[in-house]
């Protein structure tokens, strides 16, 4: 008989991979949560343009002499009306947002008067107000309502991908030990083949959908008109999709470890509940912390968080060029120490059925 | 030629196999028979390199096998189990694939090895959606997909139906033909008896007995003769150099010193009236397996 090569360690790693991903994508549980989530990401999409498509220039009927003092100023849609009783009616009948007309000296000094329906017309008083120009000693980059929904987003993605992901290497990992193929894949291929397979192949997973939902945000704001504010996210995202990419790898294996020290889906909670409020917590940091600069520095350093906080501060351009190479190297270089702690807790645990592992056992060195 | 050479293993205080050596020859089925703990599952995971020994090695054709070694075994560990989800023959070749056979080749195996387990007709089911005795052969087709040269199969015959263990049976038998060492282990003493060419006999973590079927029924046979007559067989009890194992009426169960005190018997007997039955017992396995752990 003739031996066909040993196949290596890419080789096996590439399969075990494979099979994770196929088995993934068949499931229809799987397939229509992602559905939703990239729904989710369309709308907010869509409903952001249509909000600012929506601000349009206010109406006001101008009446007599008011209309050349409306007529000069910006933004406004002017028609004209015969008199006071016809520019009051069009305001009644909401036909306009507000009515100009001219006004006594004595009671107005600008000889004018606003008539609207139920409040005053604060877009209208604005366009015919004078200000006097502002100077902001640290004026911010970006504006703080679209600050806040990018943290948000960040956060959300990055939250709503590392759970189900790790959630699904958990499981995965559970299922062999719980079915016992586990015997029969260790003494195939070595234990770290396995682990470094099923990282790859969640990975890989998680990695496309989040490169799938930055392309959609990224066509879906060229689509609907919005390229200003792609050009503003454009560098946070794909540096989110790569601190990501990292940073998945790193809680993966982490999910992996936990969930082999124990032997049924049912106890997988109980033991990777730390390793989802490491998930967590960058979450809830960087949306009540985004204006915090000093939090946001120590977030975009930490490997768990660094994912949301380095392109946030990116995006709000407090970050200095070489800051996310620097994070960068610090999580590949955590992620290898995972992997290595993960690996021996992992291949230690695994044999081991019926109760819960210790993880001062499964940190022992084999024996 | 598998060697297991001086192999202990200890869980703590407990110790699960201690300086355990056994061969298992080329060509040759070699029964694994214990009782329950005594370390015929701690030994195969040793041998399959799943579990380390803390002391001993392993070694085929001499040398000490290594992880790339063991893609050549084929195992069917006592903890059964496949992915439930996956299709039989996807899984089938999936593990092919992983002991290192090209796509192709995994395909023509497992297509190959399903139509001999008559279960070609499920290929494409999910494995939860097999009986209990379908998964069974599944998980003997996921043993041998890769064309083992060296067969370990822990209890294989547990769960499956008669035409299961006839296939089995047809299975170990040519594994062993094509020059394979084949080593299984099970409760099932007959089925050993009729299996195997060498034993393995371990009890509470080390070899009680080990060699041929027939050395050791040799080695633990008594000389016992079963007689049957005509008539009453009571004079018996003063036949000089028999020690009697059972008289009831015409029946006698007895050893002899020496065969020919058994001929002497024999005469005595025809002098005496009819014998319907005269014949030399071997010992059942069960016997020589009850008598060498004790």
């Amino acid at each position: 008989m003739t031996r066909t090569a040993a196949p290596t360690f890419a080789e096996s790693s590439m399969l075990v991979a494979r099979r994770e991903i196929t088995m993934r994508l068949r499931s229809k549980a799987f397939l229509i949560s992602t559905g939703i989530l990239l729904l989710a990401v369309l709308a907010s999409i869509v409903v952001g343009s249509l909000a600012s498509a929506n601000a349009t220039e206010p109406r006001v009927a101008a009446v007599g002499s008011a209309t050349a003092v409306v007529k000069g100023v910006k933004g406004l849609d002017v028609r004209e009306a015969a008199s006071v009783t016809e520019a009051t009616r069009l305001v009644r009948e909401g036909r306009v947002d507000a009515a100009v007309v001219p006004a006594d000296r004595s009671t107005s000094p600008l000889g004018i008067r606003v008539i609207a329906l139920d409040s005053a017309p604060q877009t209208v008083l604005a366009r015919l107000s004078v200000t006097p120009p502002v100077e902001l000693l640290a004026p911010p980059k970006q504006n703080p309502a679209l600050v806040y929904f990018v943290a948000l987003g960040f956060g959300l993605v990055f939250f709503m991908s590392a759970i189900t992901f790790g959630s699904t290497i958990a499981q995965s990992v559970v299922e062999e030990k719980q079915t016992r193929v586990v015997e029969i894949l260790m003494s195939t291929i070595p234990v770290r083949t396995l682990l470094a397979g099923k990282v790859l192949g969640n990975s890989i997973l998680a990695f496309a959908q989040i490169a799938v939902i930055a392309l959609l945000a990224g066509t879906g704001l060229l689509v609907t008109g919005q390229s200003s504010l792609l050009g503003i996210l454009g560098p946070s995202i794909i540096w989110f999709v790569v601190f990501f990419a990292l940073g998945f790898v790193l809680l993966a294996a982490l999910f992996a470890a936990a969930a082999s020290l124990v032997s049924r889906q049912e106890d997988v909670a109980s033991v990777t509940t730390p390793v989802t409020m490491l998930v967590m917590i960058p979450y809830f940091l960087v949306i009540f912390f985004n204006d915090n600069p000093l939090v946001l520095g120590v977030m975009s350093y930490v490997p768990f968080s660094a994912p949301v906080g380095m392109p946030m501060r990116i995006f709000l351009g407090t970050a200095e060029w070489w800051e996310p190479m620097l994070s960068l190297v610090i999580l590949l270089l955590s992620a290898a120490l995972v992997i290595v702690i993960g690996s021996r807790i992992y291949s230690n645990s695994l044999l081991r059925m019926g109760g819960r592992v210790k993880l001062s056992d499964a940190l022992a060195k084999r024996r | 030629m598998l060697q297991i050479e001086g192999v202990s293993k200890t869980y703590g205080d407990r110790v699960a196999v201690s300086d355990v050596s056994f061969e298992v020859g080329a060509g040759r089925i070699t029964g694994f028979v214990g009782g329950n703990g005594a370390g015929k599952t701690t030994t195969m995971r040793i041998i399959l390199g799943v579990l380390e020994a803390d002391s001993g090695r392993v070694t085929l054709a001499g040398e000490q096998l290594t992880a790339a070694d063991r893609r050549i075994f084929g195992y069917m560990p006592e903890e059964r189990g496949l992915y439930p989800k996956m299709r039989v023959a996807e899984q089938i070749v999936y593990l092919g694939r992983l002991h290192g056979m090209s796509q192709r080749a995994a395909q023509a195996s497992t297509t190959r090895l399903l139509e001999r387990l008559e279960l070609a007709a499920r290929a494409g089911d999910p494995v939860e959606s097999l009986s209990l005795g379908n998964q069974q052969r599944a998980q003997i087709a996921a043993a041998l997909v890769h064309e083992p040269e060296v067969l370990i199969l822990d209890e294989p015959f547990s769960g499956l139906d008669p035409m299961g263990v006839e296939t089995v049976l047809g299975v170990l038998r040519d594994a062993a033909a094509g020059g394979a060492p084949v080593l299984f282990s099970s409760h099932q003493l007959d089925v050993v008896e009729r299996l195997c060419d060498d034993l393995v006999i371990i009890s509470d973590g080390t070899v009680r007995a080990n060699g041929s079927r027939d050395e050791l029924r040799t080695r633990h046979g008594h000389d016992r003769y079963e007689l049957v007559v005509n008539g009453d067989v009571g004079w018996i009890r003063e036949f000089p150099g028999v020690t009697i194992v059972e008289v009831e009426g015409g029946h006698a169960l007895f050893e002899a010193a020496e065969p020919s005190v058994a001929q002497g018997v024999l005469r005595r007997a025809i002098e005496a009236g009819d014998v319907t039955r005269f014949a030399p017992q071997h010992p059942s396995l069960a016997q020589i397996f009850t008598e060498v752990i004790e």
